[in-house]
């Protein structure tokens, strides 16, 4: 692990992300609309990616994840904060320069029954992205791009004049996967990509995602909720509350030995279907639901539902560093951590 | 019978579950199982022919016992739900055969008046979606009102102190002041909260939980499956968890039954599964689970696509895509063999569907 933190550390991150905001003004009135609020889906939040590595997102759905990734493709416009992609802030970007970077950055969606045009032939879904950029490929060779790239993905290119309908879960996200792939891009961002997906499939598909990650030194950002899958893919792994990032490290650092109460609640609480296991490890059942994001709690927003809150959690709020007592140390707790309270504590992970 | 085998005692206190699975007595009658599921089949007519989606089911649960069903999509798991419920959707569906005895009635016998009385009063329901199975427009009060309306015919006041009380129950805070909420003003928790105390309000001897957590993110996800598991036990009921979610099933089920294109294809303690599968399928289930251990390498993957229920392949329906498949398995339908060990003792409760299940488990 310490092999592979030193190669990060020394590689140039492809894309760097600074203090992210995202708001959704919340408006009264039908004529004279004011702003009365906002719904604080992402609320600064930093991290980088590094060539040919996977990063992963976890956290419970209304954390802000999805909206992470639609603002990284500028898909929706950033409130405040920076990402920069090579040196270049996209969130500034439009039209051509928007268009030349959204070529490198490509997104595979969560449900690959509603992501696809029904009315629309497999080979029309994937040679569409050609149209918006014919650069890539010249007319004549786009059917037999398209074709190629359903060999990729384990289809038969025969199938290119077929629709979606005509295809099962799996293969239909093996579509998705091939659309994202078609512009060669270097960064590919997965929102649950397969969540959506039968048991015995899932495997599939995260194979196929691993192989061409190697075929084409691919970057992933892979946003899911299923904490054992993201282990399985992630070299690194952030983990995200109520619009901010609440730990970051890489996969053994968080699950073996994760610093924030919310990341070992998460971990305690994931079904292990092994009955030995769940007897024998400690389960923290949080209390209640996660607050809304148009009304956060002060400080820590954690500290609603954790077990450790002390008064300084609800008047300062923590950052995401090192924290104090590991700083030097040669520990795996020593990965960012956005508690006053850091501390190890072993649970059973995934 | 092998599958009546498993029966749960009466518990006391503090007890895991895994403690008390033992042989119940089958001949002196006097252990009838709350639910017996016989050789029950289920089939749809469609535009390009008939989809059979339960194709001899067998299955039982007493009082107090949680029995898993655990399967894909299309393995017919919620059709045989739905099938016990008499809320099949008919047509297109259609009960081909088979019996399904409640308290040793055959309810499929019995009139839809009859049927409707049972359900809500003796055995319950509990969906996915609590969003798109609570009405928008009546406060949830209303709706968990009604149940005491409709079947104990009480007054508007009554029923309404009755939904105050059933809310508190299900631990959702504030109960008085939220009685008179609509379902839309409640977080996802809470919505299965409601959808639970719906289900238990009139204290059912079974209950039917449908993918009852799947919608619900973790941390909430093991909050409801505790509250579920409690109010079983203090009500003694017998639970049918529906669930494709090898994770959730460990946590609280008593014993599997694993379903594939409409058949069951292992039936065992829960324990004992996840130790020796003695099917290929659950193997393979079990195998495509990350482990930690295998980090950095391919995942086991079972190979191919679930059968369309129009077309299931001859002899064995997994026979195409099992790794161990011999000529019997693509010309014989296996049968449930009752599951031993080498020398001959009969394990309790288990059972495989598979021509080789002697290689499976001791191989």
């Amino acid at each position: 692990m310490a092999e592979l933190s030193k190669t990060t550390t020394e590689r140039e991150p492809i894309l760097q992300v600074r203090n992210l905001v995202k708001h959704f003004p919340l408006t009264q009135g039908i004529l004279f609309k004011k702003q009365v609020g906002a719904v604080k889906a992402v609320d600064g939040v930093s991290f980088d990616l590094y060539q040919g590595e996977t990063l992963g997102i976890v956290g419970e759905s209304g954390c802000g994840k999805s909206t992470v990734a639609k603002l990284l493709m500028n898909l929706e416009r950033a409130t405040a904060g920076e990402v920069f992609y090579k040196g270049q802030d996209i969130t500034k970007l439009s039209g051509r320069a928007l268009k030349a970077v959204r070529r490198n950055i490509q997104m595979v969606f969560q449900d690959p029954y509603t992501s696809l045009n029904p009315r629309m032939t497999v080979g029309d879904i994937i040679g569409e992205t050609f149209e918006i950029h014919p650069e890539v490929a010249p007319k004549g060779d786009r059917r037999r791009k398209v074709q190629e790239l359903l060999d990729v993905v384990g289809l038969n290119p025969e199938y290119i004049n077929r629709y979606p309908h005509q295809f099962s879960g799996g293969q239909r996200q093996r579509i998705g996967i091939a659309r994202g792939l078609a512009l060669n891009p270097e960064i590919i961002i997965c929102d649950e990509p397969v969540s959506a997906l039968d048991v015995s499939v899932q495997a599939q598909v995260i194979n196929l995602m691993e192989k061409l990650q190697d075929e084409f030194n691919l970057s992933y950002i892979f946003i899911a909720h299923d904490l054992s899958i993201v282990r399985h893919i992630s070299d690194r792994v952030g983990v995200m509350y109520l619009g901010k990032m609440a730990e970051i490290g890489t996969d053994a650092q968080i699950y073996d030995h994760p610093t924030h109460p919310y990341t070992q609640a998460l971990l305690s609480a994931v079904p292990v279907p092994d009955p030995e296991v769940r007897e024998s490890r400690e389960r923290i059942i949080l209390t209640g639901d996660v607050p809304s994001p148009a009304n956060p709690p002060s400080g820590c927003r954690f500290r609603t539902r954790c077990w450790k809150a002390q008064d300084k959690c609800s008047t300062e709020e923590p950052l995401l560093a090192i924290p104090e007592r590991f700083k030097g140390v040669d520990t795996p707790a020593a990965h960012e951590s956005a508690c006053h309270f850091a501390e190890e504590k072993a649970i059973l992970a995934v | 019978m092998l599958r009546d085998n498993i029966s749960k005692q009466d518990e006391g206190g503090g007890v895991t579950t895994s403690e008390i699975l033992s042989v119940a007595e089958t001949g002196g009658g006097s252990a009838v199982p709350l639910l017996e599921v016989d050789n029950l089949q289920v089939e749809f007519k469609t535009r390009d022919g008939v989809a059979k989606a339960v194709n001899g089911v067998s299955y039982s649960v007493s009082a107090g016992e949680t029995l898993a069903v655990l399967g894909e999509s299309g393995s017919g798991k919620s059709v045989t739900a739905q099938a016990i419920m008499g809320i099949l959707d008919s047509p297109p569906g259609r009960v081909a055969g088979g019996e399904v005895r409640f308290h040793g009635r055959d309810i499929l016998k019995m009139s839809d008046e009859e049927r409707r009385k049972l359900r809500g009063d003796k055995m319950a329901m509990i969906f996915q979606d609590a969003l798109s199975s609570l009405n928008p427009v009546y406060s949830v009060g209303d709706q968990l009102g009604e149940m005491f309306r409709v079947h104990r015919g009480m007054s508007k006041k009554d029923s309404k102190a009755k939904a105050i009380e059933l809310m508190d129950r299900v631990k959702i805070p504030a109960a008085k002041a939220r009685v008179g909420d609509y379902p839309h003003q409640f977080s996802g928790g809470m919505r299965q909260r409601i959808m639970i105390a719906m289900a238990l309000a009139l204290e059912p001897d079974l209950i039917i939980a449908d993918e009852p957590t799947t919608a619900l993110d973790v941390t909430v996800q093991a909050q409801v499956m505790d509250l579920l598991a409690e109010l079983q036990r203090e009500m003694n009921m017998g639970l049918i968890l529906i669930t494709h979610d090898l994770g959730v099933v460990a946590d609280v089920a008593d014993k599997i039954a694993v379903m594939y294109a409409g058949r069951i294809v292992e039936t065992a303690p829960v324990h004992e599964i996840y130790k020796r599968p003695s099917h290929p399928y659950t193997r393979g289930l079990l195998d495509s689970i990350p482990r930690l251990d295998q980090k950095g390498q391919e995942l086991y993957a079972i190979k191919g696509l679930p059968p369309n229920l129009l077309r299931i392949p001859a002899g064995c329906a997994f026979s195409p895509r099992c790794p161990k498949a011999q000529d019997i398995c693509r010309t014989e339908i296996p049968a449930l063999h009752p599951v031993t060990e080498l020398d001959g003792t009969e394990l309790p409760g288990r059972g495989s569907a598979c021509h080789f299940w002697k290689d499976q488990i001791h191989g």
